[in-house]
This record gives C-alpha cells, structure tokens and sequence, in this order.
C-alpha cells in the first residue's frame, strides 16, 4: 500500500432503506431518482456516491438535514451496512470483515464524535474518555494514564471526576472529542460536533479543533450543515443533496465555480475574498514573464488586498510556503473577486 | 364521554358505517331481552345449556397432570422449591426473623435495621427519608409486629431481586428478539389482569405449600412490568450512544453490560420500585394459602372482627410501602456526584461505613439491652383494644350508625341488589352483544371482536351468573367511584397546591397493598356487599382523581389562556376546553379504574361474595387447578375487553388532538 492511496474509498455506494433494499437495488433500472425511488417506498439515504478521503486530509460533508450527509459517514465506519457498491478503508473491504475484525478496526483505526455528544451518563468524564480503552481490555494504570493525557489535551484537567451531566455543552462535546482520540485513532469521523452548541462556544471549539488537527495531523470526515464552517475547516468539500455528492472539491473551487444551481445558492452570499487563496485563482506560469516580488499562495484574496490594490503589476507570481514560484495570479481578477465583481 | 368519539368531522360515511353496526347490535339484543320479557324466547337462547359447555376445567386438570406428572415437571419444581429457593428463603427467615436454619446468626436486632435503613433513607433522599425509613422500623418493632413483618420481609428480600433478575433477564431477551416480544406480548397482558388468587393454587401445587409456594406466587406477579420497564428503557437507549458504543469497538456483551443496561438506568430502576411494590402487595395476599406474615395476621384479625389489631397491622403495612416506595423512588432520581481528586477513602464511603458502624454498633448495644434486641410480649406499645373500643363507640353514635345504615340500605335495597338482578335477567347472548357494541362504539373493530370473543369465551365457561355477579360489582363500584372522583379531581385541579398534595396523597394510596383497602370497608360497613362496593370504590377512585387533575393540569396553558380571553367563564372553559383536552389522560384513568375494581373484588371474596372470586378462593382450600385456571381466566378476559376498548379509544383520541 502506497503512501498515496487514499485512506477511505468508497464505489459507487448506495444505502436503501425500506423493506427489502438489496432486492430493490438490483431490479432498480438506472438512473432512477431520488423522489421515484421514494414512489416506489423506498428512502435512498446515499444514492451512488463515490469519493475518497487521502491521508492526513480533512474533507468535509455539508449538506441540509436529510441530504444524507450522517448516513454517509456511518457508512464509511459500517455502523450502517451498504446496500450497494463498495467501501475500502486502508485497503481492506469493510463489508467483508467479520464482527470481530470489524470491532479489530474500530478499537485501533477509528475514532468518532457526535452531535449530542453521545455520552456514558453513569460514567465520569475519565471513565468515559477511557471507556474505548477498556473495552480493548487495557489495563486500569494505562487507560488512565492515556485518559488523563487525552483529557488535557482537550483542556478538561481538573474535571475528570465530574459526570456528564455536571459539565455544559462545550464541555460535553470536549469530553466527545477526547474519547474519540483516546485509542489514537488514524481516521477520525465528526458528526456534526459543534451543532448542538452555541455561536460563540461553537466558534472557539472550531479553532481548539484546528489546533488539534495542525497538531495531530489525522485523517478526518467532517459532518456540517453549516456553510461557513464547512469553508473555514475543509481541504475538500463535499456537498450533498438527497443523498448524491452534488460536488466535492476544494472551499476556492466551490465557491469560484460552483458545479450545480444548488451549490450555487450556498455560494451566493458568500464573501469569496474571504474564501478563495491565491494558489486556488493561481494560473499555471506558462511562460508568463514574471518579475517582482512573489505573494504568498497560502493567503486569501482579502488577506492580500492591500498589496492587490496597491501593486501595479498585471500579473502577480504566485509562491507555496517554500517560496518557490508555482503560478501567476491575474491582479484584475483578483480585483474582481475582492470587489465582488464577477 | 364516549360521545365524542361519534361527533368527529370527517368521518360521516365510516361513522355512517358504524352506526348501522350499532344499531344492528343493539336491535339484536333488545330483541332477545323483549323476548325474555314476553316469556318467548327458549331456555338455550337465554342461558347456554349445561350440555353444550365443554369440560374446560377437565380437559386443562388433564393438561395439568399430564405436565405435572408424566413430563415430570413437579419434579423440576419441587427440586427447585427444596432446593436453592428454600434456602434462600432460610436465609433471609433466619436472619430477619431467627428461623432455625443456617447459618444461625439472625434473628439480627430491630434496632440494627432500623439504624441502617435510616442510613439508607439518608442515603438516597435526606432527612426526611431517613426519618420515614428509621421511624417505620421502630413503629413495627414498638407496637410487638417485629416478628410477623419480618417473616412478611424475608419473602420480600429474595422474591424481589429474583423477580428483578428474571424480569431483567426476559426484558431483554424480548428487547433483543422480535418474536419472542411478540409472543410474550399476550401473556404478559393477561398475566397482569389474571386475579391473583389464580398465582396461588398453581404456586402451592407446583411448589408446595409454605413460603416457598408464596415466594414463587410474588414472583411471578412481580415479573411483568419489569418485563415492560426493561424493554421500554432499552428501546429509548438514544442511538448516538449507542453509536458511540459500537464506536469504541464494543463487542455485543460488552455493549448490553457498559452501555444498554446502565443507559437505561431511569427505566430499570423505575421497574425495581414496581417490582418491590407488586411483591409487598402479593407477599400480604399469600395469607390465604397459609403463609405466615402480617398479611395473614391481618386476615385473622379481620376475621374476627378485631378492628384495634386490623388498624394496627394495616398502619405497619402502609408504612412498609411508603417506605419502600419512597426509597426506590429517591433512588431512581438520584445521579451520581462526583468527588474530588484524592478524596480519601473513608470520605468516599462514608455512608457506607457509618451504616456498618451503626449495625455493628446496635448489634453490640442490644446485648446489653435486650430491648433493643427484642421486643417483648409484655413491651410493646400496641393499643389494639383502647383502639376497639374507640372505633366501635365511634360507629354506635347515633348519627354515624345512622348513616350507615342508611347507605347500607340505600346502596344495597334500591341500587345493588335491583342492578344485579337485572343484569342477571339479560339473555346470555344478549349481554354479549351489549358488550361487544360497547367495546366497538368506544375502542372501534377489533376492540368489538375482542369483546366478542372473550365474553363468548366466558359464556362457554360455565360460570356466567357468577361472571356477571363480577361484573356487576365492578360496574357499580367504578361507577360510583366515578361519581365522587372526577368532581374531586377537578375541583383539585383549580388550585395548585391543592393538586400537589392530592395527587401526592393518591400517589401515596397507590402503593398500598390492596388488601388494606378491606379495613375501612369493614370498619364502617360491616360484611357485607355495601362493603363489597365500598372497598373497591376507594381502591378504583385513586386512579380517577389522579389522572383527572393529571388530564386538567396538563393542558397547555396557552389554551386555557386563549379561553379566558375569549371570554369564556369558569365552567365553559371546563366544559368546552379542559375536559375534551383531558378526556383521553382521564380515560386512561378510568381504565385503570376498572382493572383496580377487577382486582380488587376478588380479594373482596374474603368479605363474601357470589361472584368468581368466591369460587376462586374456595379452589384454594383444593387441587382443582383447571377449575382455578378457568376462572381466573374469565376475570382476566373480562377485563381484557374494557383494557382493550377504552386504552384503544384513549390512543385514538390522542392521535387526532395531537397530543403525546
């Protein structure tokens, strides 16, 4: 297995629901749609997907309540079963593992934190945060030493002893996330974690969570319904609509050429400056004749709307993080996005 | 009430449809009784004749045998009465009680219990639970009842948890497999309606007589809302933590013991506090197969009309369930709180080591004082006779006795005894089609097949007059008991202190044994069917003024306010508001009235009756288990019919208000 291969790839998936799905599936023509197969009584909750999470990538799934985004990562993690198409995680078909391999690869793949938290009530934040390690069978002195490492991680010292009902609702989700990571997890799943909170407490839990991924550096699925914090977190989106992929790419390329109407409409309000980077309206060089100083790829076009409305060049040379010059950006355009001006 | 049901928009051609049922249905019986009347109609048409009832009773005592005998079951049963189920209840008699068994340490000083159920009471709810568990003790003790609320208690003890484990154990095998909830279902319905007398005599066959046979009677009586509880609180595990679970790479044991069960906490435990009632309640009733306890003292007491002693035993028994119920109530409210880090030891199990040291302690201390040890016979506070005399110098005013007799000769003269005969003069098959139209203009088609079938059921039983003997009692007391209970009920409801204390009484009244509802009966009425009714009138009322205030308080207040800016006064918002917004909470009450009523008149046998339960008490004394069964079955059939009609009704109504 290369270092390249995708970590989660999933074919052309399908989960069905209704009385008898794979039956239906087969005798399905194609190209039938969501609403007849809805006619003939059955809900497609992910109709023929097909994507693929690379390692260390952060790809988020956005779409309205009922677009099938939950049912889609529950699937990646086989807490549903597909109906159709298949799954590979690290290679390894997840449909043909046994109970037991299948329980193997969620004790030391995967992690997984919920919407409403999804906590032990009887237990303490340790006990819950250390509860995947015990039921791998550590032994107590290991599981709460990681416990206890995870728990600070998170910022929860000195509330280990609490019980979930005890803590707020940040604090809650805090406890979700550390026990998500307890068994170090390399494929981290998200349900939605900060929905059930409020804006502010929402807002700072986003950044706690960025600061853990620069420092964790995992492979994650990231469940939103929320636009903005699918821009704010994601490599990759992907969004999905009655439970097809509408489109699945980068935040600069969504919001630059959105692929569908309906794509479009969460795009329209957007402030695209804010949104798109540099390298994302970069051109190749081509040949272009380059000169000056190069900006920073990695910036947004409203991070670098000083130097765009100050510069006079046409073309401005573009540079990744190392400084090497990899594209040119069309200062006009640029201008236009900033602006607002399509 | 029921009037509601026809009046619906929208359903003018199904109610159309309906009403030409009815009218059929009731033309047919009308016909058959105007036949009677005129002297028309054949002797089969108005009783089913001796010849064409099948030897049910026969054909089951065959059954029986045959299970019994050649499959050797007895066997299996005996083993198990003799066996572990014997000496578990040794135990428990030998400790609590000083039964000469092993291991010969007991009987354990009252005054130890007494400290530890303090602890424990302080344990789960404070002050007020300590007092009410320490106080119910020494009450028990002082007044020289120690010994026979302890034989009661050492039932208690190993009937309860075993019912709990079974009841744990079966709820989630019906939670985990579809068909086996499907099957256990039924069974679990007419467990709950079959009168108990019918736990007995299979209890005392199956297990010998004693208090093994009453143990195994309590426990079966005990399983089925665990059985519910279980199931219930399994099925509401929220899916994210079950996710959550799975997600941490649970295997299915472990997903049942860390996640499942203790999610479901709430439930199970709601179910324990059931469990421990139901058992107090039966474990008081196993008098009548001759188990020792404060139920049987209070049998014999009543018997012999020793009215001091009764109240007296009824006291300790009411305390004993308000304790019970209060405790396992407190638990099932109380979370868990943390301690901090590093807590010590000892301050984390401190309530556990001062129930220790006072148990201890009070064992050392009655070794010195034997009063604490034991109560003697010369000791106790007990006021039996003072109370007697009290009591009857009470009923002997003039004005009082006067009364008495007056209802007694009212209820009995002009409304009992001219009910009865009347319903007794109705033509079998009339009778049934009365019901079954009942149950369908109320619950609907399949409530109306149900009737159907379960009355012709009880028609082919042979033992109709005395079915609707039952019956009769059942419709006269919950009628009256619906006289006085929804006028108290709403007159409760205007205030909110008033239906706080009401319902806390009710509450409260629930969880007494059934069988204390027969003291006041006596007391004030003497033997007799006014008694009859009246006991079964307190017991059905409680469920009716509790869910009537439940019904009226519930209503959103936005409506309530909505009718009082529209202008409405006190009585059209009652009429034209709270009412049909309650009805279906208060008919959910009324059932459960019904079943209460059913429950109740067949320990009203010990009062003497004409009724199943008469006949039920008297299969007691023998081994004629078929004959037991079959009539048991006929009150649990009966009851079955009005569960199902007036429950389907509530729901349906539900649904279309929207409410739930």
């Amino acid at each position: 297995m290369s270092a390249t291969a995708p970590v989660i790839s999933a074919k052309n998936i399908w989960k069905l629901f209704g009385a008898s799905p794979e039956a239906y599936l087969k005798s399905m023509p194609a190209g039938r749609s969501f609403d007849e197969i809805r006619a003939d009584g059955y809900i497609a909750g992910v109709k023929d997907v097909s994507i693929e999470v690379d390692r260390g990538e952060m790809l988020v799934i956005m779409g309205l309540s009922g677009s099938g985004k939950s049912t889609l990562v529950r699937c990646f993690s086989r807490l549903h079963d597909i109906t159709g198409g298949t799954i590979e995680v690290d290679g390894q078909n997840i449909m043909s593992l046994s109970e037991r391999d299948l329980i193997e690869l969620r004790r030391n793949k995967m992690g997984m934190v919920f919407q409403s938290f999804g906590l032990l009530p009887h237990r303490t934040v340790l006990d819950n945060v250390a509860f995947p390690l015990e039921m791998r069978g550590q032994d107590r002195h290991d599981r709460r030493e990681r416990a206890l490492e995870v728990i600070k991680l998170v910022g929860l010292e000195g509330r280990e002893e609490y019980f979930p009902r005890e803590l707020s609702g940040g604090q809650q989700q805090r406890v979700g996330i550390a026990r998500s990571l307890a068994i170090e997890p390399d494929i981290w799943f998200l349900d939605e974690p900060f929905s059930a909170l409020d804006p502010l407490i929402r807002r700072e839990m986003q950044d706690e969570f960025l600061r853990l991924q620069e420092m964790l550096g995992k492979t994650i699925v990231f469940i939103t319904h929320d636009f903005d914090e699918a821009l704010r977190l994601a490599d990759r989106i992907a969004i999905m609509r009655n439970g097809a992929v509408e489109q699945c790419d980068t935040p600069d390329q969504i919001v630059m050429n959105p692929a569908t109407e309906y794509v479009a409409k969460f795009t329209e309000d957007i402030d695209k400056a804010r949104v798109v980077h540099a390298k994302g309206l970069a051109k190749p060089v081509n040949g272009h004749a380059l000169e000056g100083a190069p900006i920073n790829g990695g910036s947004t076009i409203h991070e670098l709307a000083r130097v765009l409305v100050n510069d006079n060049r046409i073309l401005l040379p573009v540079a990744n993080d190392k400084g090497v010059v990899t594209g040119v950006l069309e200062r006009d355009a640029a201008l236009n996005v900033l602006l607002g001006a399509e | 009430m029921a009037t509601l049901s026809t009046d619906l928009p929208k359903t003018t051609d199904k109610s159309w449809g309906r009403t030409r049922v009815l009218t059929a249905l009731l033309a047919v019986a009308f016909a058959l009784i105007l036949a009677k009347a005129v002297g028309i109609l054949p002797e089969w048409l108005n009783r089913i004749p001796e010849a064409a009832i099948p030897p049910t009773a026969q054909v089951l005592d065959a059954i029986f045998n045959f299970i019994q005998n050649d499959l050797g079951l007895i066997y299996v049963t005996r083993f198990i009465a003799e066996g572990p189920l014997e000496f578990l209840l040794d135990t428990s008699a030998n400790l609590l009680e000083g039964k000469r068994r092993w291991p010969n340490l007991g009987p354990i000083p009252w005054s130890a219990i007494a400290a530890v159920a303090g602890v424990v009471g302080y344990a789960v709810g404070g002050w007020k639970l300590a007092a009410l568990g320490a106080g119910t003790f020494i009450w028990t003790a002082a007044i020289g009842q120690w010994k026979i609320a302890m034989q009661t208690m050492s039932v208690i003890v190993v009937a309860a948890p075993l019912a709990f484990l079974l009841g744990l154990a079966l709820g989630t095998a019906a939670w985990k497999y579809g068909w086996f909830e499907r099957m256990l279902k039924p069974i679990l319905s007419i467990l709950q309606t079959l009168p108990f007398f019918t736990y007995l005599l299979p209890a005392v066959i199956f297990f010998k007589v004693g208090p093994t046979a009453g143990a195994v009677a309590t426990i079966t009586f005990a399983i089925p809302p665990m059985i519910l509880m279980t199931t219930l609180g399994l099925k509401k595990v929220s899916p994210e933590v079950i996710e959550a679970g799975q997600m941490s790479g649970c295997t299915r044991w472990q997903m049942l013991r860390h996640v499942y069960i203790p999610a479901a906490r709430t439930e199970i435990l709601v179910g324990v506090n059931q469990v421990i009632m139901l058992c107090l309640a039966m474990v008081v009733l196993t008098a009548f197969i001759g188990m020792p306890g404060l139920g049987a003292k209070l049998l014999a007491m009543m018997g012999s009309f020793k009215l001091g002693r009764s109240f007296e035993i009824g006291v300790t028994i009411v305390l004993l369930a308000v304790t019970l119920d209060r405790m396992s109530k407190a638990w099932v409210v109380k979370q868990p709180v943390h301690f901090e880090r590093g807590t010590p030891w000892w301050k984390r199990h401190q309530i556990s080591l001062v129930a220790l040291g006072l148990f201890v302690g009070f064992i050392l201390l009655s070794q010195l004082f034997p009063i604490l040890a034991e109560v003697g016979r010369k000791q106790h506070l007990s006021q039996g006779k003072e109370i007697d005399v009290v009591i009857k110098s009470f009923l002997a005013i003039e004005a009082i006795k006067g009364t008495t007799e007056w209802l007694r000769w009212f209820l009995n003269v002009k409304v009992l005894i001219p009910f009865r005969n009347t319903l007794l003069a109705i033509p079998t098959p009339a009778f049934i089609l009365l019901v079954v139209a009942f149950a369908y203009w109320v619950g609907g088609r399949r409530p109306g097949i149900y009737a159907a079938v379960f009355f012709t059921m009880v028609a082919f039983s042979g033992w109709w007059d005395r079915s609707v003997i039952t019956l009769y009692t059942v419709i006269s007391a919950v009628a009256l008991a619906t006289l006085i209970g929804i006028p108290l009920g709403v007159i409760a409801a205007r205030s909110e202190r008033w239906s706080k204390s009401i319902l806390l009484a009710c509450d409260t009244a629930q969880t007494f044994p059934s069988f204390i509802y027969l003291i006041p009966a006596i007391m004030l009425f003497g033997v007799n069917d006014v008694a009859v009714v009246f006991s079964i009138l307190i017991f059905a009322a409680v469920p009716l003024i509790r869910y009537t205030i439940i019904g009226l308080s519930s209503v959103p207040p936005e409506m309530t306010e909505a009718a009082d800016m529209s202008g409405s006064t006190r009585r059209q918002k009652l009429m034209s508001v709270q009412f049909p917004l309650a009805l279906p909470t208060m008919a959910v009450g009324f059932n459960q009235a019904i079943m209460f009523a059913f429950f109740m008149v067949i320990i009203a046998a010990f009062i003497g009756t004409q009724d199943l339960g008469q006949e039920l008490q008297r299969t007691l004394a023998g081994t004629e288990l078929g004959k037991n069964f079959v009539l048991g079955l006929n009150v649990s059939l009966m009851a079955l019919t009005f569960d199902m009609a007036i429950s389907s009704w509530a729901e349906q109504r539900k649904k279309r208000l929207g409410l739930d």
